[in-house]
């Protein structure tokens, strides 16, 4: 690896809600984020619906603006600020950075051929000079996403799930992008297809060099693709480790109790689950001091007051726990 | 234990502008009083059809094959299924003597009315009771489940609610009318896992209580072994599989079960490579002849897997398959 291509730094993304003049309230949806993800690594950020990692991503892609902090990306022919970034940059950036949808149905249209959606980056963009180039470079993508010339000439209802995910890859890397936000892309796809897209994707990485940010809730997947992770609660990063690591030792609660909290596959492993009560709050009222007191096993009177702070426990592995050393002592 | 359901033969067919489209094929299964079922399969496996049928549910252009048989025991005697055919008589069905909860609970409660009303409606239809009575049955219920301040949820709309504590209510109004049989379509397919852990133990203590069959619809296989005593594997309206759940993880014997077990990722071994089944399941529109899995299986024994469809074959342990490799073993 070699270097980081995002750097971000106490990130934060705030949408301001309620239209009066004194019932303003700002959601933070993304609260003091601070992570880099190195070159050509596959990074993975989970965690629950709510905890904003959806918005850390368009974050990231400039899709939404950036409220507090900062994000920067280099990726050695170019450097932009994300905050300040200008009209003529961001035009470049959205060449340079790309993102994938969730859903494969509800992401292609359904009145355009496959070579029409892939062109159409393209096209918007001007990246091509004439059609025959477009074409060309419509088919060497396709090609690298195992969809065939017979496949362009269709239309997207006549494909299913794994193959319109496909699509929507193709279409992501036509315009050559560096960065990949890869948001639930598996999540809408049957078993049985899913080891297949993420295989796909874990070529291009190795095989591109394309940076992912993969962004899911489903742990299992993240552990046999991912090569970094971050784990997301309410707007924070509770915890960042290297994969291995992470799953080996996971430190944080949180990230314990996710990970017991998947379904075992053995029928005799039942009800072992560290079962954690109620729901993730809504954004709108966020606990005070550390946002997961509400629902963690081990608070103490400092956790509700007191918002611990990503420290580091081990190389490249952080923590925000008051109490992660005595909960590992005590292990 | 005593048989509650039995289904023979069931074979279901659509009427569309395209011609009639087979969902279901020669389906034949059969459940005991206090039994958990999964049926197991991919979208377009004809899982949600099956279940629906057992309600009688299916559109108006459904059409049952002329040795489909489903019996359901009650107490009062057998009801033949697909012989209903006025409202009146269709109540036995549903919400009397079955119950379903669907993937969706917010798709699934009436926006405009409360819960509660919701509720008592359902109640009232199904038992002679006055309002007040239901009501006490409804807060019982919804107290039951693990809603706190059950009373004041009782006036609330589903919206007021978050995602898993709707579908707790859905599952308090399933079994408020304490059916024999529950069909459980994908219940937490649509939750984080934190939650889903919450639901499934839910769902297991209250198995225990009610004594209740229960048809358990998922692509989970981790939710199934939790929470099944039996699992049913279909594929492209075909049982291709049945058994005891721990026979079926441990030692699956059709190839498309195999695939679907090695195409998981999984937890304890992050260096396996994930396989994916190749190619996707064929349009209904397209079924294959012979085998319905030929068209993707890798273990292609010889021509009758392109000609016959394979009959169930007996394995010992309660355990049958659908393949010729097995056939040809036991001649």
């Amino acid at each position: 690896m070699n270097g980081p291509l995002i750097r971000a730094e106490n990130l934060s993304v705030g949408f301001p809600i309620g239209k009066g003049l004194f019932d303003k309230f700002v959601l933070k949806a993304v609260d003091d984020v601070t992570l880099h993800i190195d070159k050509g690594s596959f990074f993975g950020l989970v965690g629950e619906s709510g905890s904003g990692k959806t918005t850390l991503g368009r974050a990231l892609l400039k899709a939404v603006p950036i409220t507090g902090g900062s994000a920067h990306y280099a990726d050695g022919e170019v450097a932009y600020d994300l905050e300040t970034i200008g009209k003529a940059d961001l035009k470049d950036y959205r060449k340079r950075a790309q993102l994938i949808f969730q859903d494969p149905y509800a992401a292609l249209s359904p009145r355009m051929t496959v070579r029409d959606i892939i062109a159409e980056p393209l096209e918007v963009m001007g990246l091509t000079r004439n059609r025959q180039e477009t074409d060309e470079r419509v088919r060497e993508t396709a090609a690298k996403c195992r969809l065939n010339l017979e496949h362009l000439r269709r239309f997207p209802h006549a494909f299913s799930g794994g193959q319109r995910q496909r699509i929507s890859i193709a279409r992501a890397l036509v315009s050559g992008p560096k960065l990949v936000v890869a948001d639930e892309s598996v999540a809408a796809l049957d078993v049985s297809i899913q080891a297949d897209v993420l295989n796909l994707l874990k070529e291009l990485q190795r095989d591109l060099g394309i940076t992912f940010m993969f962004i899911s809730h489903d742990l299992s997947v993240v552990a046999h693709t991912c090569d970094h992770v971050a784990v997301m609660y309410l707007g924070r990063l509770v915890e960042t480790a290297p994969t291995r690591q992470l799953f080996a030792a996971p430190r944080h609660p949180y990230t314990k109790a996710l990970f017991s909290a998947i379904p075992s596959l053995d029928p005799d492993d039942r009800g072992r689950a560290q079962k954690l009560e109620g729901e993730i709050p809504s954004p709108m009222k966020q606990p005070s001091g550390c946002k997961f007191h509400t629902r963690c096993p081990y608070v103490i009177d400092r956790c509700k007051v007191e918002e611990p702070r990503l420290q580091s426990s081990a190389a490249e592995h952080n923590v925000a726990c008051h109490r992660w050393e005595e909960l590992l002592q005590n292990a | 234990m005593s048989a509650l359901l039995d289904v023979k033969n069931l074979t279901l067919q659509f009427r569309t502008d395209e011609g009639l489209i087979t969902a279901v094929e020669d389906v034949s299964f059969s459940l005991n009083k206090g039994e958990v079922m999964g049926l197991v399969g991919e979208s377009g496996s004809g899982k949600s059809v099956t279940a629906k049928a057992l309600m009688h549910l299916n559109a108006r252009n459904a059409v049952y094959g002329p040795d489909s048989r489903i019996t359901l025991h009650t107490e009062q005697g057998e009801v033949d299924v697909l012989s209903l055919r006025t409202p009146r008589d269709l109540k036995v069905v549903r919400g009397g003597a079955i119950s379903m909860i669907f993937q969706e609970p917010m798709a699934s409660f009436a926006p405009a009315i409360t819960i509660g009303k919701q509720m008592v409606e359902q109640l009232q239809l199904h038992g002679d009771m006055s309002k007040a009575g239901a009501k006490e049955i409804s807060v019982e219920m919804l107290d039951r489940v693990g809603i706190s301040d059950a009373s004041q949820r009782f006036d609330q709309y589903a919206f007021e609610l978050s995602g898993g504590m709707r579908q707790r209510a859905m599952i308090a109004m399933a079994l408020s009318t304490k059916p024999a049989l529950l069909i459980a379509d994908e219940p937490t397919t649509a939750l984080d896992v934190t939650i889903q852990a919450q639901v499934i133990d839910l769902m297991k203590d209250l198995v225990d209580e009610f004594h209740m069959g229960i048809i358990f619809i998922t692509h989970d296989l981790g939710v199934v072994a939790q929470t099944c005593d039996r699992v049913n594997v279909m594929y492209l309206g075909r049982l291709i599989e049945e058994g005891p759940v721990r026979e079926v993880i441990r030692n699956p014997k059709h190839p498309y079960t195999q695939g679907l077990i090695s195409a998981l990722p999984k937890l304890d071994n992050l260096d396996q490579s994930l396989t994916a089944v190749p190619g996707d399941i064929p349009s209904p529109l397209e079924r294959p002849p012979g085998c319905v899995f030929n068209t993707r299986c890798s273990q292609i024994v010889g021509a009758a897997c392109t000609t016959i469809g394979p009959n169930e074959v007996d394995l010992g342990a309660d355990h049958t398959v659908a393949c010729h490799i097995y056939k040809e073993v036991a001649e």
